[in-house]
């Protein structure tokens, strides 16, 4: 049914048409409104035979959910930032333990300093962690996103990521497709566990294994993880099948047919790259767009595939490995080894930071022109950042590096 | 069937034969379907307080629970002893997770049991002193505050022993840890201003909170029988003496166990709802050190010098345990 909602909204509706059993909640902007809307689902009635838990923190959150999820009930969470962070050691375990459960991550930068506006520091920071991360472009993707990453976590017996851009989808009104509860029946069969807590078949989970196997079950995870590259092209020709439309899948060119400069990224900036490249298109540029639309398990044949005839990759990354550069691109980077062909990292649009088409103009423009430095971020401001780096030289106590940056551009809060 | 006093003690031990009881007042271990929860084979060190503690508890939960029951373990000496890969001493569905999150988890089960109207199976969360009062305390108030339908038993030894015995908030003032050693102007722990979870649980108002030793198994049985009969967050708080960390012999586990309740060290004592209702009383009064000087974590406490003043303040404990629970028959409660 085409509905104009929130995308929080739609995603909550998703999740309720999924069935889940037991949802553990916890508050953290911008994940808030998806959780709430569930909490009302379950307390009015709409969403039955599930066990809504307002929990003490992120940790218990989804330390609920593996409890649940190990008693064989399709468990669900969301969380973001600073709440992906205080759950990890959880976030791991539940990969570890091989528990499908799946959470919303409303993408958010991380702090300090604090900031509650988008950025993918928070997914990127467990990358590793053994979960599977989908990554949703639009509201209708974030929705159909979840209906596939129930069926492929449990599916596999591993857990599932969705993340969607803090606020930029998660808060806008939108018109999307709300399945009917039919074509999800159709498509996601009831939770049939893989292990199991039951009386009647006691079995020890979670035990403790030392060097002699610790290799090999790490493999597995791994091995498994790799099952995916295969099942999530496979679910969603499936889903398109029963549901009419494309969504999901690994990686998604978009005009990329003979392109000698391709732009490579995660999430909803694709739609202001999509118009960008249309419009340098229209001007007779050679460029197209690369969706990741996976980023673990990382599709490197595919995205190899994709990116191979290219003469240049800018690769426009929401996250930052402090030390290095990008995390995304380092990943691209991998998939194009031995390839002859340049890559550009772009860190873009960090806590928030608007990325507009007239700045992604000037630097494809750049880039195609081969006048792009290897790491750029993008708007920065370049004279402020001096500014500060010369007061911590020329005094020891410069004060808190936000406040300072905040005192020298002259406003009380932050701004968009 | 409530707890009754066994009135005929052997000579000089608290112990009772079996074969003097009705059936019903037996041990569950005396009963030959008993469920061997925590089945032999486990590496425990000899005398482990803590295997002991679990096994009695278990098996009488898993009799309770009419065998229907899964288990939440937090990392700790219990978890590491019970299931080193590829073996388990389980013979009950049971989970390890994390270090401080076993309440979570359990409420998690609890939750899908819900759910799934299972609603025959129980749950049991277990963990030591430190994945209780210290790394796992969030999660375990969350479930007290939201009355989960979980039985959390707390097998405190004192310390952190998995980790080769640091100091955990359970750890009483002068005892020496791995993290509190004996060292400096005054050895050993700091007298602080405790963390008494049996209290903090029936702070939360939750309709069960009991503490139990090793030394009187029977007590413990009954204990864990009560709290099966209820519904809701209930919490069990067990003094489990640790040969290794508290440096006494194997075969003084149970009368470590009992000295301490007999000092007044630990009260053993039931609440209901918040209130006390009722405590076991000290049978016959014995001072401090009779407890601490068989253990070499206080030993500096007895040589080279006596230090007087710091037992006496450990008597002061035990003796404002005393009047605070009434542990003395005729005493002022
Ligand atoms: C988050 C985390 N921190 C620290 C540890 C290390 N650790 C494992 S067991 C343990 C001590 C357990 O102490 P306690 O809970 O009292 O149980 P005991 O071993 O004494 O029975 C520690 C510190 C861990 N596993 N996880
Ligand atoms: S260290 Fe202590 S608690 Fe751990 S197994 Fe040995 S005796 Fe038991
Ligand atoms: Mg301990």
């Amino acid at each position: 049914m085409l509905k104009q909602i929130e995308g929080s909204r739609a995603v909550a509706e998703a999740v309720a048409l999924c069935r889940p059993e037991v949802i553990c909640a916890y508050p953290i902007s911008p994940q808030t409104h998806i959780v709430e809307a569930l909490g009302a689902m379950v307390k009015g009635g709409e969403l039955q035979d599930c066990e809504f838990v307002n929990v003490e923190s992120e940790f218990a959150a989804m330390s609920v959910a593996i409890g649940a999820s190990a008693t064989g009930a399709r468990a669900y969470t969301a969380t973001a930032s600073q709440g992906l962070l205080f759950m990890a050691e959880a976030v791991y375990n539940a990969a570890g333990l091989g528990l499908p459960i799946v959470m919303t991550i409303a993408n958010r930068a991380i702090g300090a300093p604090i900031n509650i506006w988008n950025d993918h520091s928070d997914a990127m920071a467990l990358r590793d962690a053994g979960w599977l991360q989908l990554f949703a472009e639009t509201n209708q993707e974030a929705i159909d996103l979840h209906i596939q990453a129930f069926r492929l976590a449990e599916e596999l017996s591993l857990p599932v990521m969705v993340c969607m851009d803090g606020f930029i989808l998660t808060h806008a009104f939108e018109r999307v497709d709300i399945p009917t509860q039919k074509q999800v029946d159709a498509f996601l069969p009831t939770y049939a566990p893989r292990q199991m807590l039951d009386p009647a078949e006691p079995v020890s989970i979670g035990a403790m294994v030392g060097p002699e196997a610790f290799s090999e079950v790490r493999y597995l995870a791994h091995a498994k993880q790799l099952q995916a590259l295969s099942l999530i092209p496979e679910f969603a020709a499936e889903f398109a099948e029963i549901f009419g439309r494309d969504s999901g899948g690994l990686v998604r060119s978009y005009r990329c047919e003979g392109a000698e400069t391709i732009v490579v990224a995660m999430g909803s900036v694709l739609g202001t790259i999509k118009d960008v490249v249309d419009e340098m298109r229209d001007l007779g540029v050679s460029i197209g767009a690369l969706a990741i639309k996976a980023f673990r398990p990382f599709p490197l044949t595919e995205i190899r595939a994709a990116l191979q005839e290219a003469k240049r990759v800018v690769i426009l990354e929401k996250s930052l490995a402090v030390g290095i550069g990008g995390i995304l691109s380092t990943n691209v980077r991998m998939a194009l080894s031995h390839l002859n062909i340049h890559g550009y990292t772009v860190i873009a649009g960090l806590g928030g930071r608007a990325i507009t088409k007239a700045s992604l103009h000037r630097l494809f423009a750049e880039a195609h022109a081969e006048r792009l430095e290897h790491l750029t971020f993008l708007d920065l401001d370049q004279g402020l950042v001096e500014r500060v780096l010369e007061r911590e030289r020329s005094m020891r106590r410069s004060g808190p590096i936000a406040e300072s940056i905040l005192r020298d551009l002259g406003v009380v809060a932050a701004r968009l | 069937m409530a707890f009754q006093a066994i009135k005929f003690y052997q000579t000089g031990t608290f112990t009772v034969g079996n074969r003097l009881l009705d059936p019903e007042q037996r041990s569950v271990q005396a009963d030959m379907a008993r469920t061997n929860a925590l089945n032999s084979g486990h590496r425990a060190c000899q005398g482990c307080g803590e295997a002991l503690g679990a096994r009695y508890a278990i098996d009488a939960a898993m009799e309770a629970a009419d065998g229907q029951l899964i288990a939440v373990n937090a990392t700790g000496c219990l978890e590491v002893f019970s299931t080193p890969y590829p073996e388990t001493s389980w013979q009950i569905p049971w989970i390890h997770s994390l270090f401080g999150n076993a309440a979570a988890v359990a409420t998690g089960v609890a939750a899908a049991l819900k759910v799934k109207q299972q609603k025959k199976v129980r749950v049991v969360a277990q963990g030591g002193d430190g994945g209780t009062t210290d790394i796992g305390f969030g999660c375990l108030s969350g479930m007290f505050e939201r009355n989960d339908d979980v039985l959390y038993i707390c097998y405190d030894n004192e310390g952190y022993m998995n980790t080769g015995g640091q100091r955990s908030s359970a750890t009483p003032p002068a005892a020496r840890t791995a993290t509190t050693p004996v060292v400096g102007g005054s050895p050993g722990n700091v007298f602080g201003q405790g963390k008494n979870l049996p209290e903090i649980a029936m702070a939360h108002g939750i309709p069960y909170v009991a503490t139990a030793t090793v030394a009187d198994l029977r007590d413990l049985e009954a204990k864990v029988r009560r709290a099966m009969e209820i519904q809701g967050a209930r919490y069990i708080h067990i003094l489990v003496p640790c040969p290794l960390g508290w440096g006494t012999a194997s075969h003084d586990t149970i009368r470590m166990a009992r000295l301490a309740k007999e000092t007044g060290l630990f009260p053993v004592f039931e609440a209901e709802w918040g209130e006390l209702t009722s405590r076991l009383t000290i049978r016959r009064k014995t001072p401090v050190e009779e407890y601490l000087k068989p253990q070499k974590r206080f030993a500096h406490l007895f040589q080279p010098l006596p230090e007087l003043a710091i037992v006496a303040r450990l008597q002061a404990l035990a003796d404002r345990n005393i009047r605070k629970y009434g542990l003395v028959e005729g005493g002022a409660s």
